[in-house]
């Protein structure tokens, strides 16, 4: 049995709320025990000094387009990209092609990632039969098939009946719900965040109202079907307001923020750039701060990247030709260390529970601990690594992202998933 | 691309004055025996219009030949990519035919600006979807001037759909470069609270009367019914509130001068009569912009 003995790490655990200087070893895929100068000589040794260790980063919100769109990413390249980015598990949203809403379509992807994927792969469902929002998927069907959450993410569920079926379906299957929130009829036709920018650059403009009036009407579907909401990608004040009021009201309303909206406001988007292009868009200052401050005071619940990737030739066209979205696994934690850590906006321990205990109990997964028994997933970080982001040597097919060349200070340096190392910052690509 | 003409944003108050000036100086070329210049002999400027257009594009095509130069034009309609061609394959296409100038008219805001990023070409903006069109601000510019001593504290009331008029942007930008006053006006649907902050001193207001009153220019400016998708006012209604009348023109300073940069739909947002009246200077600016025009392609292929 292969056995990994992490020396002399800063182990932080927020779930079991440990935070202290430790060993920890990882055998049979499972966490072992965590103890003071543990002994175990037949363990491959990892020596942690200086850097912080902690359990499996999770993000809830990626897209690996397999099957149906793999000349943009396939779950192989995705789970590459994701463990270069430190996680060690992604939740791979439904809008393939076909799109993931029967228990045939999940299997193949359970499959796929059981041969293919060096990071766990869970698979969302959609909501409606093609997410077309009209006919309920085969709810029952794919959480058989090992879904773990449901979302028509691309698009919303834009009728409150069907959203509300949904609600009450996805409750007696114990999965929760997370929406794309957009009223696409507000939205109609808009590339970027409706504000002065696109009034200046003449580009149709995305109303932060197209995404409020949504997140309202299903905060009140959630309050009567009972059912676990969540909000994906939420990027407005008024939302991060909302959410913030129904969890006072004791609602089961959760959310997540991209490392993109609390990164960059629409003033600084480089004009008609389509790696600056995506849904929801990047919005105003306002709401940047309005999303940071959800995230310093626990109203956010999850950072996910909402990874997107896209053909080049897509997004080599006018700006309001090119499809929405950009990646993000590999420079999450740079960026969450650059703009919430390293300023002092968030400790390291928020940061960890935003990747670990926050998703894994939205989505119940059992996991996002180092507690003994848990899988042996961990995530070794280094506050002080000076990396650069090289978008030409990622591991992800694509190449849509604004980040190239931007520096870090802090970042993932080791990924390990089931007890073994499957990425390395100083591994070759 | 420094030789470029993408936007008026981008310029400074002298570079459109040497334009301005320029442009005057080819205002009277017609009347001349020798009505061709021979400055750009054997240059080769396409105009390359994914938009229907008759006075820009031949208004380009006049002012080539008048330089000296040879002008190509074609009209592709809608995108080329309904022929299944990127829009970088068309114009790599056309550039490895080493044109000295590309003059592009494109439904999509930012096209030009796309393609200067993988182009050696100068280009020109012939308008960007509702973004700018450099050449009929300065075209604008150029008929106000002909009418008035200075652009500065002149009062320029800019009424109908600003929201989706590249027009409006680009005068907003260069009038507000030379101290005028403008007053923006139109239905809310179609007059965003945002231009106020497009640059300073911008007035908005949904009242055509407060708009006109005192003005010195009025610019009226066409619903584009092709670029909006749905319904932004009640039918029938936008002419009784928003159109130009005759009897508005008494709100206006007695000297004000009318303008639209066409084409006019006659009755919905001018009367006819103000049209044909004699402050209207419409037609004047049609014949500025072959001016303008060889001010810009003279300035873009030196």
């Amino acid at each position: 049995m292969a056995k990994l003995l992490i020396k002399n790490g800063r182990i932080i655990d927020p779930a079991a709320g440990i935070d202290r200087v430790a060993d920890i070893l990882l055998a049979g895929e499972i966490v072992r025990k965590i103890d003071d100068n543990i002994l175990a000589p037949e363990a491959e040794v990892f020596d942690a000094t200086g850097l912080i260790v902690a359990p499996g980063f999770i993000d809830m919100h990626v897209h690996l387009r397999e099957p149906g769109f793999v000349h943009a990413e396939t779950i192989e390249t995705g789970a590459k990209a994701a463990a270069a980015g430190g996680f060690t598990s992604i939740c791979c949203m439904p809008n393939t092609s076909p799109v993931n809403d029967s228990a045939h379509v999940t299997s193949y992807i359970i499959e796929r990632a059981r041969n293919a994927a060096v990071v766990n792969v869970f698979p969302i469902g959609a909501i409606t039969k093609g997410s077309q929002g009209e006919e309920l998927a085969s709810i029952g069907g794919m959480k058989k098939a090992g879904i773990v959450a449901i979302s028509d993410d691309g698009r919303p569920v834009m009728n409150a009946r069907v959203m509300r079926r949904a609600m009450e379906t996805a409750k007696s299957f114990d999965l929760p719900v997370i929406q794309h929130c957009e009223d696409l009829n507000l939205s109609a036709g808009g590339d970027m965040h409706e504000g002065v920018v696109s009034t200046r650059l003449g580009l149709r403009g995305i109303p932060s109202c197209s995404e409020d009036v949504m997140v309202a009407r299903d905060i009140l579907l959630a309050e009567v079907t009972g059912v676990q909401y969540h909000v994906a990608h939420l990027s407005t004040r008024n939302a991060i307001a909302m959410v913030a009021e129904a969890k006072k009201r004791g609602l089961p309303v959760t959310c997540e923020v991209t490392q993109h909206h609390f990164t960059l406001c629409d003033q600084e988007m480089l004009p008609y750039d389509s790696a600056f292009k995506m849904k929801p868009p990047i919005r105003c200052n306002h709401d940047v701060a309005a999303c940071i401050e959800g995230i310093a005071s626990g109203v956010v619940d999850a950072l996910a990247t909402d990874h997107a990737p896209h053909a080049g030739s897509d997004k080599m066209q006018e700006f309001e030709r090119c499809p929405f979205g950009i990646i993000g696994l590999e420079t999450a934690v740079g960026l969450t260390f650059d703009r919430l850590v390293n300023p002092g906006i968030i400790s390291i321990n928020r940061m960890i529970e935003l990747y670990t205990t926050g998703p894994a109990n939205i989505l119940k997964l059992n996991r996002g601990t180092l507690q003994t028994g848990s899988p042996a997933d961990v995530t070794i970080l280094d506050p002080s690594r000076e990396w650069i982001y090289d978008l030409n040597k990622s591991a992800s097919k694509s190449r849509n992202s604004p980040f190239h060349g931007w520096q870090f200070t802090g970042g993932a340096v080791t990924t390990i998933v089931a007890g073994k190392i499957v990425w390395n910052k100083d591994t070759a690509q | 691309m420094p030789s470029s003409l993408l936007g008026i944003e981008d310029l400074s108050r002298s570079e459109i004055e040497v334009l301005l000036e320029r442009a005057k100086e080819f205002q009277s070329l017609h009347r001349e025996k020798t009505k061709r210049l021979d400055l750009f002999n054997g240059s080769i400027i396409v105009n390359l219009f994914f938009e229907a257009s008759t006075r820009t594009r031949i208004s380009f095509e006049i002012a080539a030949k008048r330089l000296g130069a040879d002008a190509v034009s074609i009209t592709a309609s809608g995108s080329s990519v309904s022929k299944g061609e990127s829009l970088v394959d068309t114009l790599n296409t056309l550039a490895a035919m080493h044109p000295d100038a590309i003059v592009m008219r494109h439904a999509s805001s930012g096209a030009p600006h796309f393609l200067a990023r993988h182009l050696d070409t100068p280009i020109v903006n012939a308008g960007d979807g509702t973004h700018e069109h450099p050449t009929q601000a300065l075209l604008d510019a150029r008929t106000i001037l002909d009418n008035r001593k200075s652009l500065e504290g002149l009062r320029v009331a800019i009424i109908g759909d600003i929201a989706h008029s590249r027009v409006a942007r680009s005068n907003i930008h260069l009038l507000s470069k030379f101290g005028a006053s403008i007053v923006l006006c139109g239905p809310a649907s179609l007059l965003p609270q945002d231009m106020s902050h497009l640059v300073n001193g911008v007035e908005l207001t949904h009242d055509i009367r407060t708009a006109i009153k005192d003005a010195d220019v009025i610019m009226m400016l066409r619903v584009q019914l092709e670029r909006i998708h749905e319904p932004r006012f009640p039918a029938g209604e936008y002419f009784g509130f928003y159109g130009l009348r005759l009897d508005h023109l008494s709100l206006a300073k007695p000297d004000v001068i009318v303008m639209h940069p066409g084409p006019m739909n006659r009755g919905q947002e001018i009367a006819s009569e103000v049209a044909d009246s004699q402050r209207s200077v419409i037609l004047n600016q049609v014949e500025n912009g072959v001016a303008v025009r060889m001010a810009v392609l003279e300035k873009v292929l030196s």
